[in-house]
């Protein structure tokens, strides 16, 4: 650029783009899901669409600088609509070697690369297994590569807060946000209001990490490194008023607006377990609202006292993760026995056994459906995006106080974790949802039946004439006295398998995305949503015959599931596990299902999905 | 509470009867469990609680199925989870009195975690553990109060294993009413059920409990009534631990050993005696007198240990009231728009202020 006419040009170029995937990484102690989740913030306060996808290793500070602790959080932002976050990210911001070496395969060729040169020293290239320093042996020159000094250039901008080198290096993921901020004109502010609020009461960091921050941008906005704005121009959301929401603020939500629309209190009971702890750190800071929230000491009394709380009339919740469902699997019988409206919140992660705590897996189907002893069936829903968490969760309860049952909602670490734009809804426009509570003492019987949806009465303590007794040994019909009749058990076994097929007349017909035939369904569930919907319609845009459902409901299916399936020549079901949801359609339909499978605790890619279908419209 | 209060309606008067509810008992005749139901029925009239207000939970074993002959509401729950019930139904409904019916297996052995963490919280919850030292439902097992080489259908050779002292588990776990009790002396029963009833806080009673079918006479080389005045002491606050039938003995500590001296021989009197004191804010004299075991020493019977603290049921009722004094009561107008909220309009995107 000539310095005469340097006035008169832009200094930078812009470029317009529609969407863009981000991929921040670095080691577990880089604050990287911070520096994420403010990137994600301040995206969705600017006004494009976003999705994102934290991926953290489920130790808290692996050892520094090996691909064990690398940590990353991918966000794909957009001015239309989006679903999932990108297959694959066209910037990736590695913050040491281990981090580039754990996420370059993933990196458009001719994406950006930006890395903090400072931390490719010889004992953290050794760290990751680097022989030579890819920023100097041109192996990165597929890239678009960015080798900024981050390190020393945060010493430099904090110098005057006198804070310690190794605290001011800590701040060198501000000063990295603040050059990505600058590339995709992304406003500093929402930012800098956020590190005074978090570091109220410790100015220096406050004044360190804002000093970072604007030094990254200031340092992006000068150099003659950069020269191009990336501009994601706002998506055209509906009108109305949005924040941002991840699965589990939506679900603890959704849970505190069920227990405010039926007029009855919400308890809580949890024990610690990721990827399910944010639903009770949520929960545990409303205590403003009728909410009560109990940390048990293990994940039988987490349960046990969600079923004490349900028979004292309020709304039960326990929420877990794969492993607690199974030390919760006999509670759950007691409450199907007993018949008490109760919420099991499996927010499910890679399994079996500890498996991978942090990484997300669908593979805990068939334990809400089938993890139990005896005939003993239960609601099973599924959320399939992070804002829906919060409507599913109002429907739980609804399920669960009309036909007093036990309900599963089925989450998972993707959704869990992943944020959303989510237009607030009005609260005249949410679901209202009677629960009736038994008084009448005339011909009271804990076990008489509602003719309609068999549930029995809620009945509880401290209303009078109503006392009475109930336990996990098998009841007579209508008296609940225990009974050890052989038809009468035979009977109960039928009707408790009755009052779950019938919340069937209850539920909404699934949609099908596209044609009502064709050649290929794609059939998911929870969380694959996005991948599933997105592959499908790129597909529909060529002029495929393809077309998708999604199920909310897992158990009872809904009613035109079967006519759907009949209507199209092939069913492809894509989940991540090894075929649960195929295996219950093929048992239960006799359909010749196909299954597109995934068990790498990562989401479908949309190419993924678009691969599979077009093998099978080849076939 | 409402004969506290005075409310405008007068309740009958309730009477022992009206706690038994319409279902047969079933235990084995002459079951120790028979003494402690009708002991429990008697003192609910006392306590001007009525019958709706009240609930049993319990586990699974004989004892476990206590709830189904109390005329009140009743929870027959799973094997060692009655605490956590009971946690949970506390904690959502304080206005409720419920208790807690668990045995020796059910809340020290597949429930001890449950019930160690319920004490240490000190819900206003009270426990009675029917302690008769074996297996009953099972029909003959060794439990982990089962005292050490005890031989039962599994433990043919005799059992290797220390029992526990559910006391001193107790007391460990920060319970605020320690008592024990016996089936077969219905006064003290009486009194100590009294006693826990009105304990504000989680009360804990061991009762010993004759099982005549798989663990006949458990206790009875102490607690027979033959023997019981010279074998088993009664502790009283305030009072010397004296015992025997003259009430000639005594025990006496001797630093932390504690023996049993004779009373007017050898210039010993009353007042060399330690006297009971169950409100002592260190409960280590009162874990020292759980330890006391026959032969070697009287067996204690009585409240071992009280104190005075909060509840959790209470304390977070508080917190919440302070939360809504700080923060103004949630509504849904509030859940739904709280934290960073921004405005789509048609074209134009305005963050809120």
């Amino acid at each position: 650029m000539s310095t005469q006419t340097e006035v008169a040009v832009p200094r930078h170029v812009v470029q317009e783009l529609d969407e863009v995937v981000i991929r921040f990484a670095g080691d577990s102690g880089d604050g990287m899901q911070l520096t994420g989740t403010q990137f994600a913030d301040t995206t969705a306060l600017f006004g494009n669409d976003l999705a994102t996808l934290p991926d953290f290793p489920a130790e808290i500070r692996a050892p520094a600088g090996t691909l064990a602790g690398v940590s990353g959080y991918q966000i794909n932002f957009s001015s239309h609509d989006i679903r999932t976050p990108g297959d694959q990210p066209n910037v990736l911001v590695a913050m040491n070697p281990a981090a580039l070496k754990a996420n370059l395969s993933d990196l458009e060729e001719g994406g950006i690369l930006i890395c903090d040169g400072d931390a490719f020293t010889d004992g953290n290239l050794a760290k990751a297994g680097f022989k030579s320093n890819p920023l100097r042996d041109g192996s990165l020159n597929r890239f678009r590569l960015f080798d900024i000094p981050l390190t020393g250039l945060t010493l430099k901008a904090v110098a005057e807060t006198g804070l310690g080198g190794r605290q001011a290096t800590r701040c060198k993921n501000f000063f990295a946000l603040g050059v990505v901020f600058w590339m995709y004109e992304r406003p500093v502010d929402y930012t800098r209001d956020w590190i005074e609020k978090k570091f109220k009461s410790n100015e220096q960091m406050a004044k360190a990490n804002t000093l970072a921050l604007l030094a990254g941008y200031n340092y992006a906005d000068t150099t003659e490194a950069f020269t191009t704005h990336y501009r994601v121009r706002k998506a055209r959301l509906e009108p109305g008023t949005y924040r941002s929401l991840t699965g589990n603020e939506a679900t603890a939500m959704g849970f505190i607006a069920a227990g405010l629309l039926s007029g009855r209190p919400l308890f809580y009971g949890s024990y610690p377990i990721t990827p399910a702890s944010d639903v009770l750190h949520e929960l545990a800071r409303h205590k403003n609202y009728p909410v009560k929230t109990f940390q048990a000491e293990d994940e039988i009394s987490a349960i046990g006292a969600a079923i004490g709380a349900a028979y004292g009339g309020a709304l039960g919740l326990t929420g877990t993760s794969g492993p607690g469902v199974a030390l919760k699997s006999e509670a759950i019988g007691l409450a199907v026995m007993t018949e008490l409206p109760l919420v099991i919140a499996n927010i499910q992660r890679g399994g079996p056994s500890t498996g991978l705590p942090t990484k997300t897996e669908q593979a805990d189907l068939l334990q809400a459906m089938f993890g139990r002893n005896g005939e003993c069936p239960v609601a099973v829903l599924a959320p399939a995006t992070p804002a829906e968490c919060f409507s599913l969760a109002i429907e739980a309860f609804r399920i669960a106080t009309k036909f007093m049952t036990p309900v599963f909602f089925l989450s998972d670490g993707y959704l869990a974790n992943g944020a959303e734009p989510w237009k607030i809804p009005q609260p005249a426009d949410l679901p209202k949802f009677e629960v009736k509570q038994w008084t009448d003492r005339q011909d009271f019987m804990p076990y008489r039946r509602d003719p309609r949806t068999l549930a029995r009465p809620w009945a509880v303590p401290g209303t009078p004439g109503l006392e009475h007794r109930i336990g996990g040994l098998e009841k007579e019909d209508g008296t609940g006295n225990v009974s050890y009749d052989p038809l009468n058990h035979e009977k109960m076994v039928h009707l408790r398998a009755e009052k779950i097929a019938r919340i069937a007349d209850d539920i909404p017909a699934v949609q099908v995305n596209g044609k009502g035939s064709g050649r290929v369904l794609v059939i998911g569930w929870g969380s694959t949503y996005g991948a599933i919907t997105s592959a499908v319609e790129s597909l529909q845009h060529r002029g495929a015959p393809v077309s998708s459902i999604h199920l909310r409901y897992l158990n009872p299916l809904p009613k035109n599931l079967p006519e759907i399936l009949a209507r199209f020549e092939k069913v492809l079901v894509a989940e991540l596990n090894l075929g649960q949801l195929r295996w219950l359609l093929r048992a239960r339909f006799l359909v010749d299902a196909a299954g597109l499978n995934k068990v790498q605790g990562k989401p479908f890619k949309v190419s993924e999905i678009v691969k599979a279908v077009e093998g099978l419209l080849g076939e | 509470m409402s004969s506290q209060t005075g409310g405008v309606e007068l309740k009958p008067k309730l009477r022992r009867a009206d706690f038994a509810s319409d279902q047969t008992v079933r235990w084995c005749p002459g079951c120790g469990d028979y003494s402690i139901l009708a002991q429990t029925q008697k003192i609910m009239p006392t306590l001007g609680v009525p019958r709706e207000q009240i609930v049993f939970v319990s586990g699974i074993g004989c004892s476990s199925r206590f709830p189904y002959y109390m005329n009140t509401y009743g929870f027959h729950s799973i094997h060692g989870r009655a605490p956590t019930l009971a946690t949970g139904l506390k904690i959502a409904r304080p206005d409720l009195s419920v208790w807690v019916v668990t045995g020796d297996g059910d809340g020290l052995s597949i429930g001890g975690n449950h019930l160690i963490h319920a004490m240490r919280r000190n819900l206003d919850i009270k426990i009675l553990l029917f302690n008769n030292r074996i297996y009953g439902l099972t029909k003959g097992q060794y439990s982990p109060t089962s005292e050490y080489g005890k031989k039962t259908k599994s433990s043919p050779f005799g059992t290797a294993e220390q029992p526990i002292n559910p006391l001193g588990v107790a007391i460990a776990s920060e319970c605020t009413f320690v008592a024990r009790s016996l089936d077969s002396d219905t006064q003290h029963l009486t009194s100590v059920l009294e006693r826990a009833a009105r304990h504000k806080g989680t009360a804990f009673v061991e009762i010993y409990q004759n099982c005549n079918i798989f663990n006949d006479g458990a206790f009875d080389a102490f607690a027979s009534r033959d023997v019981r005045s010279e074998r088993t002491v009664t502790l009283e606050h305030g009072r010397p631990l004296l015992f025997g039938k003259d009430r000639n003995k005594g025990i006496r500590l001797q630093g932390l050993e504690p023996e049993v001296v004779p009373i007017g021989q050898d210039g010993l009197t009353e007042k060399d005696v330690l006297v009971h004191d169950e409100t002592r804010k260190e409960p280590t004299l009162a874990y020292l007198l759980t330890r006391l075991n026959y032969p070697e020493f009287p067996v204690p019977f009585g409240v071992f240990y009280t104190a005075d603290r909060p509840c959790l049921d209470g304390a977070l009722d508080e917190q919440a009231i302070q939360a809504t004094a700080r923060m103004g009561a949630g509504n849904l107008e509030r859940l739904l728009n709280a934290g960073e909220t921004w405005t789509v309009t048609e074209q134009v995107v305005q963050e809120s202020p």
